[in-house]
């Protein structure tokens, strides 16, 4: 295990925020921190890198405890949301900062800073101040920093936070394609589900300080270990008394086994899908079907018809509901 | 009298302020209410700062260099520029050192009576010169237990150079500290977890990081507190005992001088003394953190 | 000086900010050092003051500070710093006024110049002023020894305070306020009366409270101009001076603790004012 996190408990003052945390990140691997904001995640991150001391529990980094190790002596990269550029140090200077700090040979640090910077596709960029960068290009700076000083582990607090959504989404892929090539075991912190499925090979789901499920991305949306991490991952919608994707209800005309009847309220064409609400028992739910289903069904306000959950689809019960 | 000097503006400066640019064009009540606050606001600076100001400098050189240079190259002159200058120095580098520390402590650091330490920082500026000297010689002065105690190892603070010292100190000493945290605070500490990250200690994230961060706040804050120093007479008439040739400061020279009906020196040192401040203001102009 | 930095304002809320971090050792090591420091220089040289104007009794107190010469330069000193307080309240205000609002070739020069009483020793502001307005002023104006010589020392020396506090309050002013008061129907006057001026108030009395304290403080500037006349032209700080060299620091002591005194209420008053302008901005 690259990263072993055990029963870390922080409290803000009275507030807990980290409770009984104990992660696994394989070496190698590409790990997502999820969840939404205040659940404890960028704090699970900065402990990780010696940012912040927990009040109980341990860390261990590459076998070695690092509890009480300071951040520069644990080596980590760590990239922060809003890149902390050194604004007074060109995006050379920046890069070769922590060569600098262990005092490798001049043209060592030189070789080192370029290959990086051609790496992030940023060797244009080498005497240009951060400022004069646009926001994916300090965030990629900000990588080939962390990458420079050949960290243990990578470790990104909310990398595409603050960059727009296009960026945002050509940032991602190109993260995703780094990794494979460098193999350093990296960590994201990340409140944007979709962002964890397409880039991370594990996630762990975060809320309230605790750790609610840890899985592979298909397995957290497949089979969510509560209702919690169920909605958080997708849409959900609710009939019978259970949670189901949108896209797991089967709808017909004739009644089925298993099925309810339901009346149509509303039909929203979203272009190739179709949004299907509906009043079940008296209570709203919503279907996503295909344009090609809507239209063989005729599904049209007031229509009577029947649903249940596709067979095979995973539901959980909600008890008490 | 201030008002009598403003009305006076208002007729005799209303050719010197005549250029409106009338980028916005207004209504004409508009325009007219602006014209007049306008006469009234240079006015009162032309006849409070400008015209004074103007006047001793016209003054020291009605007879050309000659009798500036002369004035203020007496032994006596040269003398005060010395100790002013060992005592501005002395009070600029123990400022500049606490004020940086104290204000890392106030921005970086929490600890319990945070508040009142930024309260007693800023202090000095409630205390009367006069009182501060008052204040050292109470505590350091010949016949206290401290400075009995000082001057029986050889060391005399009062009327002496580490007493004026301490006075420059005093006075000065919020401004290192003022200029500094705003932008400590605004810097934020980000930038120095990432050093950190990557293998800098406290030490070399200071040096490389911290310190490039606030230059030119620093820069700001050393020359206010340079100007105050070299400019301090209360305090240091107080503690220095103002023996001519031994504890004189420009200052004191000035003041000396003038009640000794030496006007041209007086003048001439207190030019020097103005000049010494435009240039200040002009400093201060360009290190002044933008907005 | 607190002007030029303004420095009361509450840092701006970042992510984790209210992080608690125990005190380490290189926090007490720094914490320590800075109070020795401020201690030895600043806050036991105070206490001494306030300990000796008591040290013959609250009697001796009392009959040094009302001594005919020193009430009389305590109640001028007030006086005046309250006038010139509030000359400043009005002239400081219109100043920065001038200064966000108009153009004028120039104005940057002007704006400079509003630091030069800052940037200016009291003494040679004291000299200046005295060869404008004294007994050989070229303009025929002999403030020399009045109480009027005074009260201009005092404005030359306080001149920044409102200027500076009010200006960066102006500038930040939302525009679009008064637009939309124009756009409701209120006349030029109105919208400063009703929107602009309510908005700079907290920033007006700061300014006001901040160059109160340093006038009743002033020392350097009024030493020339007022001639030092007991009874007449004589400030508190020039009565402390003389009471030094006569070697009566008591009394010197008991009308510094009343300048005390009087300085920390107005700043307390100042801090007030200060959140509750934070409160309602």
């Amino acid at each position: 295990m690259a990263i072993e996190v055990r029963d870390v408990n922080k409290s803000f003052g009275t507030t807990p925020v980290l409770r009984d945390v104990s992660v696994d990140v394989a070496s190698g691997s590409l790990t997502a921190l999820l969840g939404p904001s205040g659940g404890g995640k960028s704090t699970l991150l900065r402990v990780i890198a010696g940012l912040e001391h927990p009040d109980t529990g341990t860390v261990r980094i590459s076998g070695v405890d690092a509890t009480r190790l300071s951040p520069q002596r644990r080596n980590v990269g760590f990239v922060f949301q809003h890149y902390a550029a050194f604004k007074h140090m060109t995006v050379f200077r920046n890069v070769a900062f922590g060569l600098e700090i262990r005092k490798r040979p001049k043209d060592e640090i030189r070789r080192r800073v370029m290959e990086l910077l051609e790496l992030v596709h940023l060797e244009r960029m080498a005497d240009r101040y951060p400022s004069q960068l646009s926001g994916g290009q300090r965030q990629r700076m900000a990588l080939a920093r962390a990458l420079a000083v050949e960290p243990e582990v990578l470790l990104l607090d909310e990398p595409f936070g603050a960059l727009d959504a296009q960026v945002r989404k050509e940032l991602r892929t190109w993260l995703r394609r780094l990794h494979d090539e460098v193999h350093v075991t990296t960590v994201f912190v990340t409140h944007d589900q979709e962002e964890a499925i397409e880039v991370a090979d594990t996630v762990v789901v975060l809320a309230d300080g605790a750790v609610e499920q840890v899985g592979s991305p298909s397995d957290v949306y497949d089979n969510p270990a509560n209702p919690f991490v169920m909605r958080f991952l997708g849409p959900v919608t609710e009939i019978g008394g259970s949670l189901v994707r949108p896209h797991d209800i089967e709808i017909s005309t004739e009644p089925r086994p298993g099925g309810d009847e339901a009346s149509v309220t509303r039909v929203v064409r979203l272009g190739f899908e179709v949004r299907v609400e509906l009043l079940v028992d008296g209570r709203e739910a919503w279907a996503q079907v295909t344009r090609g289903t809507a239209e063989q069904l005729a599904l049209a306000p007031g229509a009577t018809v029947h649903v249940r959950p596709t067979p095979g689809a995973r539901s959980l019960a909600l008890t008490g509901a | 009298m201030a008002e009598s000097g403003t009305i006076d503006t208002s007729t005799v400066d209303t050719s010197t302020v005549d250029t409106s640019t009338g980028t916005t064009a207004q209504n004409g009540t508009r325009g007219v209410s602006r014209y007049v606050l306008r006469v009234i606001a240079v006015g009162y600076l032309f006849f409070l700062l400008v015209l004074p100001v103007a006047l001793i400098v016209w003054r020291t050189f009605g007879d050309g260099l000659g009798p500036f240079v002369e004035a203020l190259t007496s032994s006596s002159a040269l003398h005060a520029f010395q100790v002013t200058l060992v005592v501005a120095l002395w009070a600029v580098a123990l400022n500049t050192v606490f004020g940086v520390g104290a204000a890392l402590l106030l921005v970086r650091h929490d600890f319990p009576g945070k508040r009142l330490l930024g309260a007693f920082v800023d202090l000095p500026m409630a205390v009367s010169p006069v009182v501060v000297g008052l204040a050292l010689i109470l505590l350091y002065g010949r016949f206290s237990p401290v400075g009995g105690l000082l001057e029986s190892w050889g060391l005399q603070i009062i009327f002496s150079t580490p007493g004026m010292v301490l006075a420059t100190v005093f006075v000065a000493l919020p401004l290192v500290v003022r200029s500094v945290v705003p932008v400590l605070e605004e810097l934020g500490d980000e930038q120095e977890q990432a050093a950190h990250t990557l293998g800098a200690s406290r030490f070399q994230t200071f040096l490389r990081i911290t310190l490039p961060g606030i230059r030119s706040a620093l820069a700001y804050g050393v020359v206010l507190c340079l100007a105050r120093s070299l400019g301090e007479y209360g305090a240091v008439a107080v503690v220095s005992g103002r023996l001519v040739d031994q504890t004189q400061t420009l200052t004191l020279f000035v003041e000396e001088r003038f009640q000794n009906f030496d006007q041209p020196a007086a003048f001439a040192a207190a030019t020097a003394l103005a000049l010494l401040a435009v240039v200040t203001l002009l400093l201060t102009r360009l290190l002044r953190p933008k907005d | 000086m607190s002007v030029e930095t303004p420095s009361r304002t509450a840092p701006p809320p970042r992510a984790g900010a209210r992080r608690r971090r125990r005190v380490s050792g290189g926090t007490a090591l720094g914490l320590g050092s800075a109070v020795l420091y401020l201690s030895l220089i600043v806050l036991i040289p105070l206490a001494l003051v306030v300990v000796r104007s008591t040290d013959e009794g609250l009697g001796y107190f009392w009959k040094a500070v009302t001594t005919p010469d020193a009430w009389a330069a305590l109640t001028l000193t007030i006086g005046a710093s309250a006038v010139v307080a509030l000359v400043n309240l009005v002239l400081g205000t219109l100043i920065a006024w001038v200064l966000v609002r108009d153009r004028f070739p120039g104005k940057a020069i002007v704006d400079t110049l509003i630091d030069l009483p800052f940037a200016l020793p009291t003494i040679v502001a004291g000299l200046v002023l005295l060869a404008l307005y004294g007994p050989e002023s070229p303009l025929g104006v002999n403030l020399a020894y009045s109480r009027a010589g005074v009260g201009l020392a005092l404005l030359f020396v306080t001149l920044p305070f409102v200027v500076r506090t009010v200006q960066p309050v102006l500038i930040e002013l939302d525009k679009d306020m008064e637009q939309a008061a124009a756009s409701l129907g209120a006349s030029p006057f109105q919208t400063f009366r009703r929107i602009i001026l309510p908005n700079l108030v907290p920033a007006m009395l700061s300014g006001t409270a901040l160059a109160f304290t340093r006038a009743i403080s002033e020392f350097g500037s009024t030493v020339l101009i007022s001639g030092n006349l007991p009874f007449r032209t004589q400030v508190a700080a020039v009565n402390i001076f003389s009471q030094i060299e006569g070697d009566n620091t008591t009394g010197a002591a008991a009308i510094s603790t009343v300048l005390l005194v009087v300085a920390l209420v107005a700043l307390l008053a100042l801090d007030l004012l200060q959140r509750w302008g934070s409160r309602r901005g």
